[in-house]
């Protein structure tokens, strides 16, 4: 083979490398995100859109609506004003942290528990939400409370929610199958896939509310505090937002936009979850 | 059949169109992208440069060993951590680029290799340098017969694209899931729209290619 | 990565135990239903052909995430209870049997016409033919791209982590979200992937080449 088609090649390659490289830029997980939120006047919010009540796409308008939407337009608008709007990239349990913590997101406002496993390796904002754990299960089943999961019960998840864990230390024995999604969970439900599923109890409403045959039983057996998780090293953004939720809860927003989701859901309590 | 009358109504069937054209898309931007480097990486292969053609060698044999899903995985949430940060559009294209270069790499070095070597040394003998053959004797005849097995590849490829929904991208299958999602009476009617649907793309895509085909044998 | 793989050896080994599961049984079952195909696509009834070559065609032309999710989301509500694991597999074999119909059709028609002919000629029945002198042949024409549908399989059941299969990258999935590691979670599974994969792949090529020149 002769060298000028060896030096052909080679330059072609050299030049696709070279084009993967620059591809790469500065680290944005390590820049300040609120500075350059200032700059470019908006936030990237991973939002949930299988979730009703929290975020759920509209087919319709192809928005994604929801108690976490309405309070991440009215936080960016709080931090960067009134002109300023969120930029909405959906997640589910199972991305929100890779993708935060990749750097695709400012932050993440998708029904999530604060834990402590989880605050090593990212930080949260003051609690905006109240839940609690529990069941839902078809109109008409024995499953009554978390007491009634025992060997052989197989409870639908989501994968990279903490209600899994905490349903498999309420019931050591009962088997527990993670879906990769709300929409897929509830899916698998109703085609019989498993006997409840297990998640918070906003969430387990909003399916409820979605399709009657479903109903939330047992009460909630644990405490879910949602928090907006960011990046650490962002204390910056982070005392923005906890400033920005005080705001919120001063003029009487929170309480709204609480009220307009939760409201009207029969058998939740919408003062219990602020 | 209620069910079917109202799954397929004009609301819905336009989302389930916005789905399939992002799945056309990342489908026709993947096919373009790794029949260029898929050839490149062939010939690569081929021609045997002293390491440089065994280091392409396995680093196409490792992505073909890998699923897909992982490639996936990894493009969106791995390259991030090297500073790599991909729309879930582009980190589709990527990723579909990755793999499907991989196997058509693969499908040139040996559609190369049943060109007959007799045409390489005629060429060389009527005075074309090796890239001038290469290029004017060696491809033209290598692609023609490599064109049933690049086009199953392709439509691979738009079947594969429906795997990107783990990664959110709001594709046709993305899409069907949040209608059925939604209203559990819908799910037969989606899936029998996502079977049709992709059917008929690549089934035109199978179509087209019979044609060229027919074009190139003639011609 | 190595602590991800020493930490979580017993969740990996077990998804990768399911992983081969499902791979081996789909390949066993879509070698005889794609086995089975093939014969009705080359069938002289001209109903089986048309069953055997739409068959075929609809399920090459079909994703198998959408094969696999439609029998764990529909199957197991109006026909009979199937698990994500069995809905995987079957899906995983539904999909793999019309590529095997393909091979094994064409394994079976480019054993020469004559062969047949010349069986027919000294004697033998259709089947006798067909069981002693097509098939042997055809076998060694089909091994090679056989092991190759295998590697597939192994890669392709992959799709079981979206039916909650317990497979390798279902498992995968549970490790990133417990360790929040994700980019060493998913090197060391692909690890497992490729100690499975790249081994037969290159025995396939081995094979390829050591039969051809034969």
């Amino acid at each position: 083979m002769t060298k000028r088609f060896k030096h052909v090649l080679a330059a072609v390659f050299a030049g696709l490398l070279a084009l993967t490289l620059t591809g790469c830029g500065q680290s944005a997980a390590s820049r300040d995100a609120l500075t350059h939120a200032k700059q470019v006047k908006t936030l990237v919010w991973g939002v949930k859109a299988d979730t009703r009540l929290f975020g759920l796409m509209n087919i319709k308008t192809g928005k994604i609506e929801g108690f976490d939407i309405d309070m991440a337009t009215a936080l960016t608008k709080q931090i960067l004003g009134a002109d300023a709007k969120p930029t909405l990239v959906q997640v589910t349990s199972d991305t929100r942290v890779p993708m935060l913590k990749g750097g695709n997101l400012d932050a993440v406002i998708a029904t999530m528990t604060i834990t402590p496993e989880r605050q090593q390796v990212l930080d949260f904002s003051d609690a905006y939400f109240n839940a609690g754990q529990s069941l839902l299960v078809k109109k008409g089943s024995a499953i009554r409370s978390v007491k009634d999961l025992k060997a052989g019960t197989k409870v639908i998840g989501v994968q990279g929610s903490n209600s899994v864990d905490n349903v498999q230390k309420a019931a050591p024995n009962t088997k527990v199958l993670q879906l990769s999604d709300y929409a897929q969970a509830f899916t698998a439900l109703k085609s019989g896939q498993g006997d409840a599923l297990t998640t918070d109890n906003g969430i387990l409403y909003g399916m409820s509310e979605q399709d009657p045959d479903y109903v939330v039983v047992g009460g909630t057996f644990t405490k879910e505090p949602y928090g907006i998780a960011m990046n650490k090293g962002q204390s910056r953004l982070r005392q923005a937002m906890n400033q920005a939720l005080k705001d919120l809860k001063a003029n009487g927003t929170y309480t709204k936009l609480v009220n307009k989701w939760f409201g009207d859901i029969p058998g939740f309590d919408a003062k219990e979850v602020q | 059949m209620q069910n079917f009358i109202d799954a397929y109504s004009q609301i819905n069937l336009s989302y389930l169109l916005q789905g399939l054209w992002i799945t056309v898309e990342v489908s026709v931007t993947s096919i373009f992208f790794s029949f260029l480097i898929g050839t490149l990486l062939g010939i690569a292969r081929y021609v045997k440069v002293r390491f440089f053609s065994a280091a392409v060698g396995f680093v196409i044999d490792l992505i073909r060993n890998l699923p897909l899903l992982l490639i996936l995985f990894f493009t969106y949430f791995a390259l991030p951590k090297i500073g790599i940060r991909l729309g879930v559009i582009p980190a589709s294209i990527v990723a579909m680029t990755i793999f499907e270069s991989a196997m058509l790499a693969e499908i040139v070095r040996s559609g190369i290799i049943a060109v007959p070597i007799g045409q390489m040394e005629a060429a060389r003998s009527n005075g074309l340098s090796y890239s001038q053959a290469m290029i004017h004797v060696i491809l033209p005849q290598a692609f023609k017969k490599m064109i049933p097995p690049i086009v199953s590849q392709f439509i691979s490829l738009v079947k594969d694209t429906s795997l990107a929904t783990i990664i959110l991208l709001p594709e046709l299958t993305y899409h069907a899931q949040i209608i059925y999602g939604q209203n559990v009476n819908y799910t037969i009617p989606m899936f029998v729209a996502l079977a049709v649907l992709y059917f008929v793309a690549n089934y035109t895509l199978s179509i087209g290619a019979r044609l060229i085909n027919r074009r190139l044998n003639h011609a | 990565m190595l602590n991800i793989i020493t930490q979580h050896w017993d969740t990996l080994v077990s998804g990768l135990g399911y992983t081969l599961q499902s791979s081996l049984i789909a390949l066993i079952g879509s070698v005889v239903v794609g086995t089975a195909f093939a014969l009705m696509e080359i069938s002289v009834h001209r109903w089986l052909r048309v069953i055997g070559t739409a068959y075929v065609e609809i399920i090459r032309n079909v994703p198998l995430l959408v094969i696999t999710m439609g029998f764990y989301v529909i199957v197991p509500k109006y026909v009979v209870a199937v698990d994500g694991f069995t809905a995987g597999t079957i899906g995983l074999t539904i999909y793999t049997s019309a590529f095997i119909a393909e091979t094994v059709r064409a394994g079976i028609e480019s054993v020469a016409v004559g062969q047949m002919e010349g069986a027919r000629a000294v004697g033998m029945t259709y089947t006798q033919a067909m069981t002693h002198i097509v098939f042997p042949q055809a076998i060694k024409i089909v091994i090679p791209p056989l092991g190759n549908q295998f590697i597939n399989l192994v890669k392709n059941s992959s799709v079981l982590a979206f039916v909650a299969g317990f497979d390798l990258m279902y498992q995968a999935k549970i490790i990133a979200n417990l360790t929040f590691d994700t980019f060493n979670t998913y090197l060391a599974v692909g690890v497992f992937y490729l100690v499975l994969t790249m081994p037969l792949s290159y025995l396939m090529r081995y094979l390829e080449k050591k039969w051809v020149t034969a």
